[in-house]
């Protein structure tokens, strides 16, 4: 495989309305070339016309759209260096696999395909199924064949809209794994949408979040995942636990915040919201960071860790960890998950518990955003 | 007891036979009667057993004509009908234009309006321009009438065709054009085709419209029609027995290759 | 036809033209438009023209011929004579209301016919299906009038059908109804009737089958899983979602069958003339131009009033 060096994919105030309705704020986004890109983001956020604006499916509101220097803006999708797996494969029903993969070599006037379309179709294990209709094939195996599709005209970027949605767990788990080989053996850009965190998270060296049009947060998944920005973020990306927070005062580099009667305190570095004194802040920690320690036990915690009482609601045995749900004084459902090494039968419903944690796992927020935003709801899962 | 409880739960299977037993009974008649020798100028009444007029179905004059004009111009009529009316439902299904409201009105109206209605405002139209009814007079109004029927089949298939298609055909370099050719026109096709058999059935088997629009021409169906007045030969029974073999044999035919076809490649 | 050697299991039947959706609402296009903004009326400039020309343009001469008088050998003037509407309608009532009575009576027949047909075609046929559907769509193929004829012979007189209709004394609640007359059923209205419901049935049975097909069979389970009996399960859940089926079987049949004058030429008498045939013959033999032309609207008129009715009442309330 040939590497072309044209470089990045650059949109520079690019924004997408219809009629009244912003689908795209005007959004500045750079892809390094070579890198597996995640947009990930709720149904709706315009994750999927950001992705069409690049494909050259979707004309921009405004802004402008470059491959490395080119501006292809104006290009229209057959004549940019860019291909897609489309959002339930889009294979051709009346072409068998081999002339799906061999379509965009032939559009482009090439004339002996066979080689090149034998060698695609092995790459990603189909070699046996090139004389098949696309419906003969597995969720799986038509996954593939619009890989192989799209990928044999050796893109400079491979667009992957929602790629593995049709399929079931085991089986999105896989080609998780396969599309990261795939990716890593051809070192094409690929941009990635997705609305599953934890699939953005297995396979992007970069994941943009977005939400309502806007790009809420830009990173890698750990620094995503452990340090969030919006509340939005840390809901959407796992789980979060967050407690609304005074600021009470700065002592070195970190800061000490009042929650109900208690004191916390976090790394000034970790906080993404101004740290005035009486200023309000969310305090924000993932279940998995938290010990929980029977009341009766308090004494033997260590100094300096963050501290909440509370009383268990409910617990849930879930085999690799057990969840508690904790009332607490300051925040009614506190999320607690704890690795099953050494259980406390004690730790069962209507218990009363100390939660305790390292400063340098919390995280502040700015207080002025909708402390739920982001989090899944029962009936938003049922649309979707 | 068991009896009564399983002629109850069979009961909609026991009518839904005889419907289809009604339904095929004239067909049975009629195959029956093309190897009737009939006396006088009827064949509706059973005399005995003959193989004449299927040695010689063309043996009645004019017969073989009228059913030669009859493809014809049903040829011409489902050709006519399947362009103009596969561009319609595409510019339906494929594009946002004023008065698409009026358009469907006047796609629909042709199919709910009782075909008299229809031939005897036809026939005021060419009266008044003095046109000479005949060949071209009854294609026009088969054109017009199957119009409709293709736009609606036609339609739905392309309607339930997935945009991405098209989208992925452009996204792999195919231009316009190309996309055109290359993925909506193979995918339409089945759409295209039923609508053109639907043509094609129509316009053959078409008498009221025809009737009133064809001058001294005289199709297949004209020539039945007076035929039923003038004297039944046994050659239409003949001709109406081969046409119905020749259909169900097509069909079956069809059927089996698309088995055999599904079962090699499964 | 060709769908049937589709690779798809079920036969997919062309939608029915007439169902209400496809009349009422125009579908939204799944895409914006694109560069060239002509594209759509190009094509539909040739299609729409012919639909003008000579369907619209001659529903127009038809309405400016019914009023005018003169003569065949003078010509005919446009003189505002709406007496034409009044003559024809009080002379030709009662072929009105024969079409009316033969087309209904067909369309009721047709659907207690084609009901348990289309729901066995799709509910209980199995691997019989695509057989049974064709042999529904079959005689299509052999010419109708050929078909219609052979009724001739099935009704004859003294024949095996007749004679068995007698014995079973179906003939004396016919002839107490005035459907037939005497021993015989050949040149009665019930002739007519039962040629027009053959003639029509396929149009009945294939949107019924159509919507029928759509319904999901764990519906069935399902009532029958909440305490409904078998008929209360048809009552209640799988009629009502046949209903789009029922409306545009319904309207597929009377429609034409209103219109029709083959049926009552063929197996009728001059007793069980229809409007069809009156206007047949006031223009094709009689000549009386104004007449027919008049006739032809006051038909097209009451069907179309009563086709708007039909769709807007189980459009809105029954089909729910």
């Amino acid at each position: 495989m040939t590497k072309d060096h044209g470089g990045d994919v650059r949109l520079s105030g690019i924004s997408k309305t219809y009629g009244s309705f912003t689908a795209v704020h005007p959004l500045d986004l750079t892809v390094p070339e070579g890198s597996f890109f995640a947009l990930l983001g709720a149904s709706g956020c315009g994750k999927t016309t950001t992705l069409r604006m690049i494909a050259g499916l979707e004309e921009p509101t405004s802004g402008t759209v470059h491959l490395g220097d080119q501006d292809v803006t104006a290009l229209p999708p057959y004549k940019r260096p860019v291909n897609t797996v489309f959002q339930s494969y889009a294979l051709f029903p009346h072409l068998d696999i081999f002339e799906n993969v061999a379509f965009g070599l032939r559009r482009r006037g090439i004339r002996s395909v066979k080689k090149q379309v034998e060698e695609m179709l092995e790459l990603v294990q189909l070699g046996e199924q090139a004389r098949k209709k696309p419906h003969q094939l597995s969720g799986g195996q038509q996954q593939r064949v619009a890989v192989a599709r799209a990928l044999i005209n050796q893109p400079r970027v491979l667009l992957l809209d929602e790629p593995l949605g049709a399929l079931d767990l085991k089986l999105r788990r896989q080609m998780q794994l396969e599309l990261k080989r795939i990716q890593t053996e051809v070192g094409i850009t690929f941009i990635h949408v997705t609305h599953d965190q934890e699939e953005a998270m297995t396979m992007a060296d970069t994941v943009a979040v977005m939400s309502a049009g806007r790009v809420e947060q830009l990173g890698s998944p750990t620094d995503l995942y452990e340090n969030p920005h919006t509340t939005f973020v840390a809901n959407f990306l796992g789980t979060s636990n967050l407690i609304e927070a005074e600021v009470d005062s700065t002592s070195g580099d970190d800061i000490v915040l009042t929650a109900g009667d208690g004191k916390l305190s976090l790394p000034g570095a970790r906080c993404s919201a101004p740290t005035a004194t009486g200023g309000r802040v969310l305090v924000g920690v993932r279940p998995e960071k938290i010990s929980l320690t029977h009341a009766d036990d308090a004494g033997d915690i260590p100094v300096g860790r963050n501290r909440i009482t509370g009383r268990i609601a409910a617990s849930s045995f879930i085999g690799v960890s057990t969840q508690y749900v904790v009332d607490a004084s300051v925040c009614p459902e506190f999320e607690v998950y704890v690795q099953n090494i050494d259980r406390d039968p004690r730790l069962v419903p209507g218990a009363e518990v100390v939660l305790h944690w390292s400063p340098a796992h919390t995280f502040g927020l700015d207080a002025a955003q909708d402390i739920d935003a982001g989090v899944e709801t029962v009936e938003e899962e049922q649309v979707a | 007891m068991t009896f009564i409880r399983r002629l109850k739960r069979h009961l909609v299977v026991i009518a839904g036979l005889l419907t289809l037993g009604y339904l095929l009974l004239p067909n049975v008649v009629v195959t029956v009667f093309s190897f009737n020798d009939p006396k006088g100028r009827f064949n509706y009444a059973w005399q005995k057993f003959s193989t004449d007029a299927w040695t010689d179905p063309c043996g009645v004059a004019d017969l073989c004509g009228s059913l030669g004009i009859s493809l014809q111009i049903a040829a011409w009529a489902t050709l006519g009908a399947t362009v103009l009316g596969t561009m319609i439902a595409f510019a339906l299904v494929r594009y946002r234009f004023r008065a698409r409201g009026a358009v469907n009105s006047l796609i629909f109206l042709p199919m709910a309006m009782p075909e008299v209605v229809m031939a005897a405002s036809l026939l005021t139209l060419f009266l008044n321009l003095g046109a000479q009814l005949g060949f071209w007079t009854i294609l026009i109004a088969h054109i017009m009438f199957c119009l409709s029927f293709v736009v609606v089949a036609v339609k739905a298939r392309v309607m339930s065709m997935d945009p991405r298609l098209e989208e992925a055909a452009r996204d792999l370099y195919a231009g316009p054009v190309q996309t055109f050719v290359r993925v909506t026109l193979p995918i339409a096709a089945p759409g295209i085709a039923a609508g053109a058999l639907l043509a094609f059935a129509l316009s053959f088997d078409d008498f009221i419209i025809t009737n009133f629009t064809a001058g001294s021409t005289v199709t297949f169906p004209m020539f039945v029609w007076g035929s039923a007045q003038r004297g039944t030969p046994v050659q239409i029974n003949v001709i109406g027995t081969a046409m119905f073999v020749v259909a169900v044999l097509f069909v079956l035919a069809g059927m089996a290759v698309g088995n055999r076809r599904r079962r090699q490649k499964a | 036809m060709a769908t049937l050697t589709e690779t798809d299991p079920p036969p997919p039947l062309p939608p029915s033209p007439l169902s209400p959706t496809a009349a009422t609402s125009p579908t939204p296009p799944t895409k914006k438009p694109r560069r060239g903004r002509l594209v759509p009326y190009w094509l539909l400039l040739p299609g729409i023209l012919w639909l003008i020309v000579f369907f619209a343009l001659p529903m127009i001469y038809q309405a400016s011929t019914s009023v005018q008088t003169g003569s065949l050998e003078e010509g005919y003037k446009v003189t505002w004579h709406f007496a034409t509407y009044w003559d024809a309608l009080s002379e030709y009532w009662p072929q009105f209301l024969r079409s009316v009575l033969y087309a209904g009576s067909a369309t009721i027949l047709c659907l207690l016919l084609g009901y348990p047909l289309a729901y066995l075609i799709a509910f209980r046929a199995g691997r019989w299906r695509n057989l049974i559907l064709i042999l529904v769509i079959a005689p299509f193929f052999t010419s109708f009038l050929i078909r219609t004829l052979a009724w001739k012979t099935i009704l004859a007189d003294g024949g095996p059908v007749v004679g068995a209709l007698d014995a079973l004394h179906v003939l004396d609640v016919t002839n107490w109804l005035g459907m037939t007359a005497g021993d015989r059923v050949l040149a009665t209205p019930l002739a007519v009737v039962c040629g027009l419901t053959y003639n029509f049935l396929p149009f009945m049975i294939l949107p019924l089958y159509t919507s029928l097909e759509r319904i999901d069979g764990r519906l069935h389970e399902a009532a029958g899983d909440l305490y409904a009996t078998p008929f209360t399960t048809f009552r209640k859940v799988t009629f009502p979602l046949s209903m789009p089926g029922v409306v545009s079987g319904t309207l597929l049949t009377f429609i034409p069958a209103s219109g029709d004058y083959v049926n009552a030429d063929l197996l009728g008498s001059t007793d069980t003339r229809m409007v069809g045939n009156v206007i047949q013959t006031q223009f094709l033999r009689i000549l009386d131009y104004p007449t027919a032309a008049a006739l032809s609207f006051i038909l097209m008129a009451a069907i179309l009033i009563m086709v708007t009715l039909y769709i807007r009442k189980s459009g809105t309330e029954d089909l729910v």
